[in-house]
């Protein structure tokens, strides 16, 4: 036997190894930018947060809230997880050098090829329509003005690809189909076509050779293509389809009213109320105390939960749907808010690849990214927490970041100042006195 | 309105030494704000009706501190907060119901963290227990067979995950209820949350009340129900911009229960 056998074989053990590890430095990347957050106490009650990862990311149970686009993208889903066992078998073939390994299975074979036919060409039946959704229908979330440039461009791109993979593993199978019953060399009769039988008397005309080209070149672009996209993930919205998974996991389990209550902030009014304590004192030795930055001015202010959020969000847009300040033509949109904290992470990001650790490079999320003017016209009504379909929650960061501006910086629209100091003043966030506050029984 | 109101203090109980079944937090509109104060004496009158053994803390109540957490100010809300449960835990309160929802989700989810361990009900829970328990007769009287749409309030629907206690006493009231193309979980803001009530809102191409107060238009109400002082006010405004205040009222449900009464 000579060594020219082996070449494919070289050849895939080479794109594979170059595909997951390139992956996997990926992965790391990501993990280390959402490590910059800050610690959160997600690790209660793993009971309901498995069933949320069960029903929410893979029962896609929010999804299918909007029927249409739920529908189709059950579909997408369903056929991307379904087809990638075939994945399996291209790798196990690609490596030993076999072809159509599993086709020992027999029966059962048949019944997983022709399934995955059949959810291919429902999968590009599906692509399309959301293409002509995005693209020809123009429905309203999709246009908004955080959406022009890169993020229009990053959707198409992926349903490009999706069309793309999906017809090579037709086409493949097709040739594999014509291969097989012109009886040649190494074609072994396996599988059922439902499907690509459609595409094989294209191929009656053409020689052998030319089909095995054919069936061989649509084999390699179809595993290509995919190491390809595992390695567009990073830098694409289509990440949620890895971080939807542990987004749902550590999701808020509390009713949606429940802020979390700043615990600094505790122990000072604590130590305030308490007519017992030296306001003079030192602080006990060994507890330093570091001056703590109230709310979030940036990513590093927030906490990892929060941007793992940022990474997990696809850009589908259904919370600026619901929004009410953006549906009344304010500039909030919590896909933005989103979309702005994911870019300054990544931002930050390579800044520390650039410098080893982070430089201050003069920008924050606040301002450089995320407006006054968009923080303020929250009404933290919670219909975008409601509308994610993967469970983020765009509200916490808003709501941090007003902190920043009002325990920082004082920064608060003057009407709120002034209720603000009602409040302080009299108990009200009117300027009517407290003693007044049971007028209301004697008046008719 | 037969008879005057009875709302004893938690400091005349305190004096009798009596511990009232629950305290009624009136909040800072129902105290002093002129439309919220209608709705606070109606839910008065059915506790009065109802004999609920109840009390209010009167001078002694303070804002709940919710507009200012919601604002960014968490040091304000944690004074707000922490001063009140010395209150209410001098008092030994156990149990608490309030007609606004941004009280009712502060004090229930809020206080709990930082000492005030009481059961909060909102309005429309504590009155749907009264009619399960038989306490409470409601009937449709002048509402009967009227349209009515039902305002879900962000801090009792999303916030709390309560959007059927108010539907269930509209239904007793025996009304034609027509629910509005966003409701329940999917409701629209009336677009005072989040402490935009005490301020102007930001740039935009309508006002949140508006858009919400055209879409309770679509269903050709009599009335709009709310459960929640800030929804009300900001409905109310919205009705009027439209010219139709003479034909559609926006009422609290406790107000359509106390009415259909003619308490």
């Amino acid at each position: 036997m000579n060594t020219m056998y082996f070449i494919p074989n070289i050849l895939f053990l080479i794109a594979l190894f170059i595909g997951i590890g390139y992956f996997i430095q990926n992965v790391r990347k990501l993990r280390r930018n959402i490590n910059l957050g800050k610690e959160v106490d997600v690790y209660d009650n793993p009971k309901q947060r498995f069933k949320n990862l069960l029903m929410i990311a893979f029962g896609q149970s929010k999804m299918v809230k909007r029927p249409i686009s739920g529908f189709l993208h059950l579909i997408v889903y369903v056929g991307f997880i379904i087809i990638n066992i075939e994945v399996l078998e291209i790798i196990y073939d690609g490596l030993i050098g076999t072809h159509r390994a599993f086709s020992i299975l027999g029966g059962f074979y048949d019944f997983l090829i022709a399934s995955f036919e059949i959810l291919a060409l429902l999968v590009i039946v599906s692509v399309v329509l959301f293409w002509l959704r995005r693209n020809v229908q123009k429905v309203k979330r999709f246009l908004n003005p955080e959406m022009k440039g890169w993020p229009k461009n990053d959707a198409n791109i992926i349903l490009y690809i999706e069309v793309v993979l999906m017809t090579l593993f037709l086409t493949m199978n097709a040739a594999d189909l014509h291969l097989q019953s012109i009886g040649a060399a190494g074609y072994t009769i396996a599988g059922s076509f439902p499907v690509s039988q459609y595409i094989t008397p294209l191929f009656e005309n053409m020689g052998e050779g030319s089909v095995i080209i054919i069936e061989r070149t649509a084999w390699w672009l179809h595993i290509l293509g995919i190491l390809l996209f595992l390695n567009y993930l990073y830098y694409s919205k289509h990440l949620h389809i890895l971080l939807a998974f542990p987004n749902t996991y550590f999701g808020k389990l509390n009713a949606y009213g429940k802020f979390p209550n700043n615990e600094t902030v505790t122990n000072e009014v604590k130590l305030m109320m308490d007519p017992a304590a030296d306001p003079f004192a030192a602080p006990p030795e060994g507890e330093v105390a570091v001056p703590e930055k109230f709310g979030a001015s940036d990513v590093m202010d927030l906490n990892w939960v929060q941007l793992l959020n940022a990474y997990t969000c696809t850009e589908c847009g259904r919370c600026t749907s619901e929004c009410p300040a953006s549906q009344t033509g304010k500039k909030l949109s919590p896909r933005k808010i989103m979309m702005d904290t994911r870019d300054r992470l990544e931002e930050v990001g390579k800044n520390i690849d650039k410098n080893g650790k982070f430089v201050p490079d003069n920008k924050q999320l606040l301002d450089d990214y995320i407006t006054r003017e968009e923080l303020w016209a929250c009404t933290t009504c919670n219909a975008c927490v409601e509308a994610c379909p993967v469970s983020i929650d765009p509200l916490s960061i808003i709501m941090e970041m007003r902190q920043y501006l009002v325990m920082e910086q004082s920064a608060a629209p003057n009407e709120l100042n002034i209720s603000m100091t009602n409040i302080e003043n009299n108990g009200a966030p009117w300027p009517y006195n407290q003693m007044d506050r049971l007028n209301w029984k004697n008046e008719s | 309105m037969s008879e005057a109101i009875k709302v004893p203090t938690m400091a005349e109980y305190m004096a009798q030494g009596k511990q009232p079944e629950v305290l009624f937090w009136v909040g800072c509109a129902g105290s002093f704000d002129d439309r919220a104060k209608k709705i606070t004496k109606a839910f008065v009158r059915i506790l009065n009706k109802t004999n609920v053994d109840f009390a209010v803390l009167g001078t002694e109540e303070s804002c709940t501190g919710d507009p200012a957490k919601r604002a960014g100010n968490e040091f304000l809300f944690q004074m707000q907060a922490m001063t009140n449960i010395e209150v209410l835990n001098g008092y030994e309160v156990k149990k608490i119901v309030t007609a606004c929802p941004h009280c009712f989700n502060t004090l229930k989810n809020e206080y709990p963290e930082l000492g005030g361990n009481y059961e909060v009900m909102h309005h429309t829970q504590f009155l749907k227990t009264l009619l399960n328990e038989g306490k409470l007769k409601v009937e449709g009287g002048k509402f009967k067979g009227k349209r009515i749409t039902f305002h879900d309030p962000c801090y009792l629907g999303r916030a709390n995950g309560e959007y059927e206690a108010p539907r269930e006493l509209l239904e007793k009231l025996e009304v034609e209820l027509v629910e509005m193309k966003r409701c329940k979980t999917r409701g629209l803001c009336c677009g005072a949350g989040g402490a935009q009530m005490f301020k102007e809102p930001e740039k935009g191409a309508k006002d949140i009340n508006i858009e919400r107060t055209e879409e309770a238009l679509e269903t050709k109400p009599e009335f709009i129900a709310a459960g929640c002082p800030f929804c009300n006010t900001m409905l109310t405004d919205g009705v009027k911009s439209k010219n139709k205040e003479d034909q559609i009222e926006v009422m609290d449900v406790a107000e359509m229960i106390a009415n259909a009464q003619d308490l």
